[in-house]
C-alpha cells in the first residue's frame, strides 16, 4: 500500500477520461438514442392518426353511401311517377285527338252529305225541269198534267 | 511456476508489488528492483504498471465507444452500436434512478466509472501468472495487471468524484451552505446557546461522515479487488504442490472467477452508484 504520485495520475486520467466521455461519446449516442425514440413516437402517432383518418373515411363513406341510395330511391320514385304522368298525358292526349278526328271526320261527313244533298238537289231540278220540258213537249196541258208537277215536287 | 525458485510468501509478495518508477537510493531515476528501494522513493514514485493497464484499458473504452458514437445512426442499429446503446440505456436508467437534479456530467461520469473499473476489474480473471511471465520474458520484473488492486487507482478516481462532489456542493449551496451543513445537524436546537454547544459535535460528527465517504468508496473496491487477486494468488500457488492439489487448485480457481464475474460488476456498480447517491446529496439539501 504506497501511496505516490500514481494517485495524481490516475486522478488526472479519470477526469480526462471523464471529459472525453461526456463530450465525445454519452451526447452522440444518446443524442441518437433520444432522435429514434421521437422517430419511433412520431411514427406511432402518424400510424394511429392514419388509422383514425380511415375511421373517419370508413364513416364519411358509409354517410355518402346512405346518401346515394337515397338520392337513387328518390330518382326511381320520381321516375316512375314522371312515367305514370307521361302515360297519363299520353292517355288524355289521345282521347281527345281521336275524339277531335272524329268531330273533324263526323263534321266532313255532314258536310259531304250536304253537299251531295245540295248537287242532288239541283240535279233533281234539272231532272224536274227535263221532265218538265219532255212532259210539255208531249202535251202542254197543265192541268191534266197538274198532278204529275205536284207528284214531283212532294218528291223532293 | 513458483515453489521451484521462489518461497510461497515471496511469490505472494512478488505478485502483489507495484512495477514502480522513481529515484533510485543511488540518486538516478528508474526502475526499482525491490520491495526496499519501492519504500525508499516515497511519494514522488509512479506505478507504471497501474498507470498503464488503467490507461490502456480506459483508451480501449473510449475508442470502443467513440467509434461507435462517430457512426451513431438514429435508424436501425446494429452490432456494437447495439451493445453500446444498452450500456448508455442502462447507465441513464441507473442516474435516472438515483439522480433527480438536472445535470450533463453525471450520466457521462457514471459510463466512465463504470466501464472503466469493470474493465480493470476484469482483468483479474486472467490467469495471475501469464502476463507477469510474458513481462518477464520481456524484462519488466514486477507486474501487476489489475489496477483496482493498486489503492492508488481507487483513491485517485475517489478523489475525483469528490472533486466534483465539492464543486457542485459549493455551485449550488454556497459555502454558507456547505458550513451550515457541516455543523448545523444532525443536532439542532431553537436555544442559540444549545446551538453553540452542538456546532462543534456536529462539525466532529459531519466531517468524519464527509471524510469517511470517499474514503470507503475507494477501500471498498480496493479491498474487494486485492482481497480476490489474493485468492486468486493463493489459488495460483496450489499448482507447485503436486497433480492432486494442482486439480484441485484448478477447480477453486475456475469457481472463484465464476464468482468475482459478479464480484467485478458489482464492484463497478456500487462504485458507480455511490458516486452518484454523492452527486445527488451534493444538489438537494437534506
Amino acid at each position: 500500500m504506497n501511496i505516490n504520485l500514481t494517485l495524481i495520475g490516475q486522478l488526472l486520467s479519470f477526469v480526462v477520461f471523464v471529459w472525453f466521455t461526456m463530450k465525445y461519446v454519452w451526447t452522440p449516442i444518446m443524442g441518437a438514442l433520444e432522435e429514434r425514440r421521437k422517430k419511433i413516437a412520431d411514427g406511432l402517432a402518424a400510424g394511429e392518426r392514419g388509422q383514425h383518418e380511415q375511421e373517419l373515411a370508413q364513416e364519411r363513406a358509409k354517410g355518402v353511401l346512405q346518401e346515394a341510395k337515397a338520392q337513387a330511391g328518390d330518382i326511381v320514385a320520381q321516375a316512375q311517377k314522371r312515367g305514370t304522368e307521361i302515360i297519363d298525358e299520353a292517355k288524355t292526349g289521345a282521347r281527345t285527338e281521336g275524339e277531335r278526328l272524329i268531330t273533324a271526320a263526323r263534321a266532313e261527313i255532314e258536310q259531304e252529305v250536304n253537299r251531295a244533298r245540295e248537287q242532288l238537289r239541283e240535279k233533281v231540278a234539272v231532272l224536274a225541269v227535263a221532265g218538265a220540258e219532255k212532259i210539255l213537249r208531249r202535251e202542254i196541258d197543265a192541268s191534266t198534267n197538274q198532278d204529275i208537277v205536284d207528284a214531283l215536287a212532294k218528291e223532293i | 511456476m513458483a515453489g521451484d525458485t521462489l518461497t510461497s510468501g515471496e511469490y505472494i509478495r512478488h505478485h502483489l508489488t507495484n512495477l514502480t518508477y522513481g529515484q533510485l537510493p543511488d540518486g538516478s531515476w528508474g526502475i526499482a528492483h525491490n520491495a526496499a528501494e519501492i519504500k525508499a522513493m516515497g511519494f514522488w514514485s509512479i506505478h507504471v504498471d497501474t498507470m498503464f493497464w488503467s490507461i490502456f484499458l480506459g483508451v480501449l473504452f473510449l475508442y470502443f465507444f467513440k467509434k461507435v458514437a462517430d457512426n451513431v445512426t438514429a435508424g436501425v442499429p446494429a452490432g456494437m452500436q447495439n451493445f453500446a446503446e444498452w450500456t448508455c440505456e442502462f447507465i441513464d436508467v441507473s442516474v435516472r434512478g438515483s439522480f433527480s437534479a438536472k445535470n450533463n456530467l453525471v450520466a457521462p461520469l457514471s459510463l466512465t466509472i463504470f466501464i472503466w473499473i469493470f474493465l480493470m476489474n476484469l482483468m483479474d480473471l486472467l490467469p495471475v501468472d501469464v502476463i507477469p511471465e510474458i513481462s518477464k520474458l520481456l524484462g519488466i520484473h514486477y507486474m501487476k495487471v489489475v489496477s483496482t488492486t493498486d489503492p492508488n487507482a481507487t483513491f485517485g478516481m475517489a478523489i475525483g468524484v469528490f472533486i466534483i462532489v465539492f464543486y457542485y456542493t459549493f455551485k449550488i449551496k454556497g459555502v454558507g451552505g456547505f458550513l451550515g451543513e457541516l455543523t448545523l445537524q444532525p443536532f439542532s436546537s431553537k436555544n442559540p446557546v444549545v446551538q453553540g454547544l452542538f456546532i462543534p459535535i456536529n462539525f466532529v460528527l459531519e466531517l468524519v461522515s464527509l471524510i469517511s465517504k470517499p474514503l470507503s468508496l475507494s477501500l471498498r473496491l480496493f479491498g474487494n479487488m486485492y482481497a480476490g487477486e489474493m485468492i486468486f494468488i493463493l489459488i495460483a500457488i496450489m499448482y507447485s504442490a503436486g497433480v492432486t492439489m494442482g486439480l484441485l487448485g484448478g477447480v477453486l480457481q475456475l469457481g472463484w472467477a465464476i464468482f468475482h464475474i459478479l464480484i467485478i460488476t458489482l464492484q463497478a456498480f456500487i462504485f458507480m452508484v455511490l458516486s452518484i447517491v454523492y452527486l445527488e446529496m451534493a444538489h438537494t439539501d437534506h
